[in-house]
């Protein structure tokens, strides 16, 4: 049933299905992490393979065609599927120990959200082998989607359908976790700033996927089962798409960049051991970039034409965002000012990460000025703009984090040299690549071409971002390389392993027991480890309760059976369009599994299992030898 | 995870005083039923009865929106204090309600091709 | 654990739905899944709102002619009652009362069923004797899809109460199944939230024109 086997190394089948049926939030993290990263390394390679074709004007490496595709599953995989799941695996494995749970609200739950986003994943890349890839862009506006031929744009509504819910079920899941489970002593208060902005990010999630699903779905309807949303000659109306579409999109942006945020705001104060500036001003400015990314969506669609009173508005609105962000960069430079600051990987990566959003934040502003845009839209401008957003703030987030949280996740650390040569090469990389951008798009080079004539002042910037590009593959090379070679070194069997850990997760000691803390913890303040460390406790902790029993949830394979009807049934929808014979029944089918799944597990109560106090002290000591988690 | 929950025996008169509480409570409730149905009635008869549609749909808007309020805090118990984290729910709900709000607005103003 | 607790009327505790760390999850839960919901509808509805009574050039049916008021009156009073029933089953679930709350979900139920029986009457008539099928406009298609989506989450809370029902038939109420048939019908108020939206927006003031 569970993982209360301990000691002996299990054989990889038993790790298999121990994989393919938990819920412990860990491995979630886990699986989460690592999905992630494969889809940024195939939507990366996708990156390089499109610079390639860039280098040169004329260039024929790709064709037109599959330019397109490359372009449009770079960017839906790059947002949706390598972004997303790879802060999804630190919220999965950080926020509960930050807060002191032992697990999620519903670890049922997300372990279908990870299997919904897994398969809706593969459903989409699937494409590549079965009649080619959408090529819509990473927006598919319906006034170009609905008439694309073939099945492109079927697998990009349905794969994202399915891993959108996923990400939706996450979402809801992580908002209630917070809101519910937190220690004693932990008021909202006295939360880390990285579950403040996972809890954020889980409400931006509740209210934005939802018009994403609507789109999709109006989408799926029209291209599939003879529907007239878009369709104009029928009444319908293409800009509810664009409108939809960018009620999502925009809190979107905010879904991976506030994680991000909140990552840095755990590195900086830890390596520039001081207390985080300006606390409450951070919690405040938080919340009020979740508000307002709710009320800019149209700063998208300047160019369309919604009228002079609608764009001023929303420029407006768009700009005023600018000034909660800035209040965070200010006190992300106040908490490093005066310092004692410690240059460790993950600190090289938040030293880079402020100057290198701040570029891409004031060209954010620049594009919010409506008749700027007018310029600016679909130019390479805004392909640099947020480039700077999402590489420099939330991919270095990402590696920062994996260097920082490495120790907690692995029980293993991340080699520092090579870490600082992954960042300079990845760092210099990425501003070569997009730095040089904003002057292509400046000088009138569109976004989402395929190639370019020669001489028109394009050709050696083009080559330059090229090279930039290269050196950043080659920096992930490196990551990954650290990685691997992170698994041959020696466990670290240690707590607070950067000695300057804050908060609650740093008390904990590598490797974590399933069940997380042995008991729960009592924070008596803000920074709540700080504060034990300071008043010299040996314990690690104050705790609430004593060694008892701990009630944990069970396992189960029926999430991933439960996807895998969906996955099902998106093939029969997918193939419905043809008129095959098999459409319909194939649907009900995949339908059919999911419904008795949810059927088969309401009638089993599932109790989850207790650890009592003997089993408990016998995993410490087999974690940690004799003596247990001291 | 759960923590273990305490047996806890109430005195006679305490279980009287909570039988008749919950008993007033559901009366309160029916109440509460009998504005909707009239509420309901009332927004079919203005329509029926051909006022001018001027007066007729904000009225049977608001209607709609005391009808809602009152499901909201009476039946699905948002305005009982001791619901646990009913504070935050109330938060969520509000926020949910702008943001439809801000999508109806643009809905009916700036799409208009 | 919870499950093997016994209870009488008098040890069942205030509020039995949230006392325990579960029950608070899906209580809290299944509101932020209603707020999500919320913007699900207003999406849906938006786009209704946009697309009313648009078609193809020289369409001839519009909401003012096609929309009855008799039909719509029914289903929102039988919606209204199943509302107050599903009230009475957690008044029944405060007073221990396990076959009041069974009976009670049991007429909520009927009652669901019985708008679904009309809602899909309704669609039926419009579809085969009006000629206003799915495919017909963008008019139909967002009628369909909006009061469809109503309809579907109608059909996943008859399921869900049914099933409810069925696997605690021979059980009495516990901390463990308390919380899942308070959820539920907190689920099926918010349908009722939606419906009458509906019925204020489509039918009556479709009507209007
Ligand atoms: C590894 C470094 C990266 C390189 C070299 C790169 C390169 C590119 C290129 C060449 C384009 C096409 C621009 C055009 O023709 O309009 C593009 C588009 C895009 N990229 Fe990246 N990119 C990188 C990383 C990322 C990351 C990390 C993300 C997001 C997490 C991302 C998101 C996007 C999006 C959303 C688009 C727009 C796609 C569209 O127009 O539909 N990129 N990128
Ligand atoms: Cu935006």
């Amino acid at each position: 049933m569970s993982s209360v086997a301990i000691g002996n190394k299990k054989g990889f089948g038993a790790t298999l299905w121990d994989y393919l049926t938990t819920v412990d939030h860990k491995k979630l993290g886990n699986m989460y992490f690592f999905a992630g990263l494969l889809f940024f390394a195939i939507a990366g390679f996708e990156a390089l393979l499109m610079r390639i074709q860039l280098m040169v004007p004329n260039n024929d490496f790709v064709s037109a065609g599959l330019f397109n595709e490359l372009l449009t599953m770079h960017g839906t995989t790059m947002l949706f599927l390598a972004a997303t799941p790879l802060l999804f695996g630190f919220m999965n494995w950080i926020v509960p120990l930050q807060i002191g749970a032992r697990d999620v609200a519903f670890p049922f739950l997300n372990s279908l959200g990870f299997w919904l986003f897994f398969l809706g994943a593969v459903f989409l890349h699937l494409s590549f082998f079965m009649g080619g890839a959408p090529d819509a862009g990473w927006t598919s506006y319906a006034s170009l989607s609905l008439y694309s031929p073939g099945h492109g744009i079927d697998f990009y509504v349905l794969g994202l359908q399915i891993s959108g819910a996923g990400t939706l079920i996450s979402g809801i899941n992580f908002v209630v976790t917070i809101i519910t489970m937190r220690a004693p002593g932990m008021t909202f208060m006295r939360m880390p700033l990285f579950t403040w902005t996972t809890l954020i990010v889980g409400a931006l999630i509740t209210f934005a996927f939802p018009p994403l699903t609507v789109a999709l779905f109006f989408m799926l309807v029209d291209r599939m089962f003879g529907a007239n949303f878009f369709d104009h000659t029928m009444g319908g109306n293409t800009i509810i798409y664009e409108h939809l579409f960018w009620i999502f999109g925009h809190p979107e942006v905010y879904i991976l960049i506030l994680p991000a945020f909140g990552l840095f705001s755990e590195i900086i104060p830890v390596f520039a051991r001081k207390r985080l500036f300006g606390y409450s001003s951070m919690v405040f400015a938080t919340i009020l970039i979740g508000f307002l990314g709710f009320m800019v969506w149209a700063h998208h669609m300047f160019a369309t034409g919604l009228g002079p009173t609608a764009n001023a508005i929303f420029a407006v609105a768009t700009m005023a965002i600018a000034v909660p962000t800035g209040m965070k960069v200010f006190n992300w430079i106040l908490t490093i000012w005066g310092g004692s600051i410690k240059v460790t990987v993950p600190m090289i990566y938040a030293l880079g990460f402020i100057p290198s959003f701040v570029a891409g934040g004031v060209t954010g502003v620049m594009q919010a000025v409506a008749p700027l845009d007018y310029q600016l839209h679909d130019s390479y401008f805004i392909v640099a703009h947020f480039h700077y957003v999402i590489v420099g703030g939330v991919v270095l987030g990402i590696f920062g984090a994996t260097h920082f949280y490495w120790p907690i996740m692995t029980n293993r650390v991340l080699n520092e040299k090579l870490g600082f040569l992954t960042f300079w090469t990845f760092f210099i990389g990425f501003h070569l690549t997009f730095f040089i951008q904003h002057f292509l798009g400046l000088m009138g080079m569109p976004r989402r071409v395929f190639t370019y004539q020669g001489d028109q002042g394009w050709d050696l910037f083009n080559f330059i971002s090229s090279i930039g590009a290269l050196l950043m593959g080659l920096g992930v090379i490196f990551l990954v390389v650290n990685m691997l070679l992170s698994i041959k070194s020696k466990p670290l069997n240690t707590s607070d392993y950067w000695g300057d850990g804050r908060s609650l997760e740093w008390a904990l000691k590598t490797p974590v027991p399933f069940y997380n803390f042995k008991q729960t913890p009592l924070i008596r303040g803000y920074d709540p480890y700080w504060i034990e460390k300071h008043e010299g406790n040996k314990e690690g902790m104050t705790y609430a309760e004593p060694v008892g029993d701990i009630h944990m949830p069970n396992g189960s394979i029926l999430p991933l059976i439960m996807s895998i009807g969906m996955f099902i049934a998106a093939f029969g929808s997918l193939y419905h369009p043809d008129g095959v014979s098999w459409s319909v029944p194939v649907i009900i089918l995949g339908i059919g599994i999911t419904v008795a799944c949810m059927i088969i597990r309401s009638f089993k109560d599932d109790l989850g299992f207790t650890v009592t106090k003997e089993e408990i002290i016998a995993t410490e000591e087999s974690l940690y030898g004799k003596g247990g988690n001291k | 995870m759960g923590h273990d929950t305490h047996i806890h025996e109430k005195s006679v008169a305490q279980h009287e005083f909570d039988r008749r509480k919950n008993a007033v409570e559901m009366r309160k409730q029916v109440v509460n039923f009998a504005i909707m149905i009239l509420f309901t009635f009332i927004a079919f008869a203005v329509v029926v009865a051909d006022f001018s549609p001027y007066f007729i749909k904000p009225f049977i808007l608001l209607l709609a929106a005391v009808q809602v309020v009152l499901q909201l805090y009476a039946f699905m118990h948002m305005g009982e204090k001791h619901a646990s984290h009913i504070g935050t729910i109330n938060t969520f709900v509000w926020v949910g309600a702008i943001i439809a709000f801000t999508v109806f607005l643009c809905f009916l103003t700036i799409i208009w091709w | 654990m919870d499950i093997n607790t016994k209870y009488t009327p008098k040890t069942w505790p205030d509020h039995a739905e949230q006392v325990t760390l579960e029950g608070k999850n899906k209580f809290v839960g299944i509101w932020i899944f209603i707020c999500s919901d919320i913007v699900l509808f207003a999406s849906v509805f938006a786009t209704y709102l946009a697309l009313k009574d648009s078609g193809p050039s020289g369409m001839d049916i519009t909401a003012k002619e096609l929309f009855g008021l008799e039909l719509a009156f029914v289903m929102t009073m039988l919606l209204l009652t199943s509302s107050l029933t599903s009230v009475y089953a957690m008044y029944h679930m405060k007073n221990f009362n396990s076959k009041g709350v069974l009976i009670w979900m049991g007429i909520t139920v009927l009652l669901g069923l019985g708008f679904l029986g009309l809602e899909i009457y309704e669609f039926y008539e419009y579809t085969v004797h009006e000629g206003f099928g799915f495919t017909h406009s963008a008019f139909s298609s967002a009628f369909y899809l909006l009061v469809g989506t109503h309809g579907l989450h109608v059909i996943i809370g008859l399921i869900w109460i049914t099933g409810l029902i069925i696997r605690n038939a021979k059980r009495g109420l516990n901390l463990y199944n308390a919380p899942k048939f308070f959820a539920a019908s907190i689920y099926w108020h918010f349908i009722d939230v939606v419906w009458v939206f509906i019925f204020t927006v489509v039918y009556l003031m479709g009507v209007l024109g």
